[in-house]
């Protein structure tokens, strides 16, 4: 047993945190927010993760991965979430990577896996098509004779994606797909984003040929898969933010002075300083269990991502809200930092589904653990 | 980051859990319950675990130890799945003995660390007082020269099983001119010593498990200090510490039980069990519950590789607290009018919900209160100023209140 990161993962650690801070300071994400030019100083920043080899981290080696692993690639994610990384890393990896590799042929897990580990492509996941969780709607998005019709919105990272992998219906069901974003049959138009250093697109296709990924009517099954897989993984992301924010709120409690004396010495600001502590540490514990789920392939996987999830999803969201809070007005200004944390911690929350529908997913497998004595018939 | 027992822990758990079944198979033969109330039953099983060094496994070797903090969690585990007696030992092993194995003469030590081991004798800690809670320092008992020893008046409160308690690490005032912290000093004291009066206190929970001690002329010998005089804050600190290393573990009913009863009370969807509010608040107690075990294992493993328990420990505590009021106020609630039964007859699980509704305000309190501990994370872990105080450079016996 061993319930931290091992002195070569450490390593790996701090040298992306060296990296980012060199490469991506908070300037570069709040450029993000203005126009253009920040658009292509993000994605120069993509190329150059990419040249490292992070986005190939968990992606073996005989399909032009890095094969490190995926305790390596958590490490990553937490120093790119502490950096805020305006780059789609989560959705080309986390999401489309993850899926691709958890249901795609040999064929295309060698098309697609050495471009997605050189980071030549981008991918996306695209699963929403409307208010409410994807689970609780119908897919109007259909596929005949490989051609879908349909829109999906909101996309994240649809923007800049070239690939997506997406739920549509077919005869059978609800299939994943993969669809070619540059074809003239997909019309894409970015929206204004609530955390703009990560855009989202709407997505139409008509007539845009599509090709299958994984079994027909397996399509929920997968992106349940998908989700498991990017949860755990972006609660690192999570992680990282919500110790930044920490850190920017302990910082300017120590500097800023009121009545004669640091306000980071008063019990009001210092006891909602430790609460973040408490938050944050829940929500690492839960986050290395998932890291080591993803690792080992383990069946505890969708329980431990769903724990990382809740918790990372909790210490990102008060650690921003309560930043803010503590540098007072100058927290709320577009010059200070903490909104970035705040709309990134947002953002990161409904990602992959909100916590509450993991919450209940939790609860659910507790209930399916825990037969009831009584009416072991009808469980049966 | 692993999380499954490598081949040689394996083994080890293997091993540990023949032991326990064995062992506690005999046990059985010996007592036919196994109640954890009961002192008898407990030492005769401390007494086995002392023989077969289980009983402090990361403490030194010539204790009675030798073992790693990861085995210690096996053991853990594996105890408290099996229904072994537990309790009365904990104050004594986990926090008086690492403070005499640090600071007490090579008699004393000898004198008292096997038989605490064993269960022959049991420990209390006296060192707050009724002016003196949060702020310990600020305590009044007087220790005098007294020929070769000392005498020792005052009075001390909160003291968990004094009742029943050989021996006690004491702490007093051996200097009133000096500021407070520094003029301190710690004592060990036969709790059966004249002058010493144990009076239990009556909860509200009903129950009695702290005490308070008055002591009157209190004669005792100097080879009783643990320490040089005038450092007993020094010594303190290190029994305190060792108080948050014990103070986080998931506390009151199980989450099975919490199911349990959610699957008795019927609500609108069918039983509480499929409430979506109930089941959004199982989700946050199961999430707490393993956050507490998860971060107890990384702290293992900050343990295994050399650290020393620190700061980050106290939350703990936090959690747990502050997790049980949560759970017992809503599932009193969630049964409606029928959380109002106390009555063993009647209540589910027999009234222990309602019980641990009562106790649970004492566990925020107890150990460090959720203001102490949320004080210790910012200014230890987080680096925060102290707050202002008044009282630190100024003589004892000029301070007010």
């Amino acid at each position: 047993m061993d319930f931290d990161f091992s002195e070569e993962q450490a390593q790996l650690k701090s040298a992306a945190r060296r990296f980012l801070s060199a490469r991506c300071p908070l300037s570069l994400v709040r450029a993000t927010l203005g126009e253009d030019p920040a658009r292509r100083a993000s994605r120069a920043l993509f190329e150059e993760i990419a040249a490292l080899g992070w986005c190939g981290a968990a992606i073996p080696e005989a399909s032009g991965g890095l094969g490190l692993g995926y305790v390596e690639l958590c490490a990553i994610a937490e120093e790119l979430g502490r950096a805020l990384a305006p780059v789609p890393f989560a959705s080309s990896i986390y999401c489309f990577a993850e899926g691709v590799m958890a249901a795609g042929s040999a064929e295309q897990r060698s098309r697609l896996l050495p471009r997605l580990a050189r980071g030549e492509i981008v991918g996306c996941l695209a699963t929403a098509e409307g208010s409410g969780a994807y689970q609780h709607r119908s897919t109007s998005c259909h596929v005949e004779a490989g051609r879908l019709h349909g829109v999906k919105i909101p996309v994240v990272d649809g923007d800049v994606a070239d690939v997506a992998l997406l739920l549509a219906t077919e005869a059978q069901g609800a299939s994943l797909f993969l669809a070619d974003l540059n074809h003239p049959g997909v019309q894409r138009t970015a929206l204004q984003s609530l955390d703009p250093s990560r855009g989202v697109a709407r997505l139409s296709f008509s007539d845009a040929p599509v090709e299958r990924v994984g079994g027909a009517g397996q399509g929920s099954a997968l992106v349940e898969r998908i989700f498991d897989r990017a949860a755990g993984l972006i609660a690192f992301e999570q992680l990282g933010g919500a110790d930044r924010s920490l850190e920017l709120a302990r910082d300017y409690a120590l500097e800023r002075r009121t009545f004669g004396r640091p306000i980071g010495s008063y019990q009001a600001i210092k006891h909602r300083l430790a609460d973040m502590y408490v938050k944050n540490e829940l929500a690492r514990s839960t986050a290395y269990y998932a890291a080591w789920a993803l690792a080992s392939a383990a069946p505890e996987l969708p329980r431990a991502a769903a724990m990382a999830r809740v918790a990372a999803s909790d210490a990102f969201g008060f650690a921003a809200r309560e930043s803010i809070q503590i540098h007072g007005g100058i927290g709320i200004t577009w010059e200070a930092s903490p909104h970035l944390f705040f709309r990134r911690a947002r953002h990161l929350s409904v990602v992959c589904g909100a916590p509450a529908g993991w919450a209940e997913r939790l609860a659910a497998d507790l209930c399916k653990r825990t037969p009831a004595p009584s009416s072991g018939a009808e469980a049966a | 980051v692993n999380f499954e027992d490598s081949p040689q822990e394996a083994a080890y758990r293997a091993e540990v859990r023949a032991w326990l079944e064995a062992n506690l198979r005999e046990l059985r033969q010996q007592f036919a319950d196994l109640g954890a109330a009961d002192l008898t039953v407990a030492r005769a099983w401390q007494a086995r675990k002392a023989l077969a060094r289980y009983a402090r496994i990361t403490w030194p070797i010539e204790w009675g130890g030798g073992g790693t903090a990861i085995q210690q969690a096996i053991f853990s585990q594996e105890e408290s799945r099996c229904g072994a007696p537990l309790g009365f030992f904990g104050i004594g092993l986990g926090m008086c003995m690492p403070t005499l194995m640090k600071f007490a003469s090579a008699d004393v030590q000898r004198r008292f660390i096997g038989p605490a081991l064993k269960g022959e004798q049991i420990w209390c800690q006296l060192f707050s007082e009724p002016s003196a809670g949060s702020d310990i320092a600020g305590l009044r008992t007087r220790a005098v020269r007294h020929g070769d020893g000392w005498l020792i008046s005052g009075q001390k409160v909160w003291s968990t099983g004094a009742h029943y308690s050989d021996y006690g690490l004491l702490l007093a005032r051996s200097d009133f001119d000096a500021p407070k912290h520094q003029g301190l000093t710690m004592f060990w004291v036969d709790m059966r010593a004249p002058g010493i009066d144990i009076r239990p206190i009556h909860q509200m929970t009903g129950g009695s498990e702290f005490n308070e001690v008055f002591l009157s002329d209190v004669v005792i010998a100097d080879d009783q200090r643990i320490g040089p005089v005038g450092e007993g804050w020094k010594v303190a600190l290190v029994t305190l510490m060792n108080e948050r290393v014990e103070g986080g573990k998931e506390r009151g009913p199980s989450l099975e039980d919490i199911l349990g009863l959610a699957r008795s009370i019927p609500s609108a969807q069918g039983t509480m069990a499929d409430d979506p509010a109930f089941r959004q608040r199982l989700a946050l107690w199961y999430l707490q519950a393993e956050g507490l075990r998860l971060t107890q294992l990384r702290s293992l493993t900050a343990l295994s590789r050399g650290a020393t328990p620190g700061p980050e420990m106290s939350i703990g505590k936090l959690v747990a607290a502050n997790r049980l009021q949560d759970l017992t106020e809503r599932l009193i609630e969630y049964q409606d009018q029928y959380g109002l039964i106390s009555d063993p007859r009647y209540a589910a699980g027999g009234g222990r919900l309602q019980h641990d509704f009562l106790y649970a305000p004492s566990l925020r309190i107890a150990g460090g209160t959720d203001e102490i501990l949320r004080n210790i994370i910012a200014e230890r872990v987080l680096g925060l100023p102290g707050d202002v105080r008044v009282d630190k450079a100024v003589s004892f016996k000029d301070l007010r209140g």
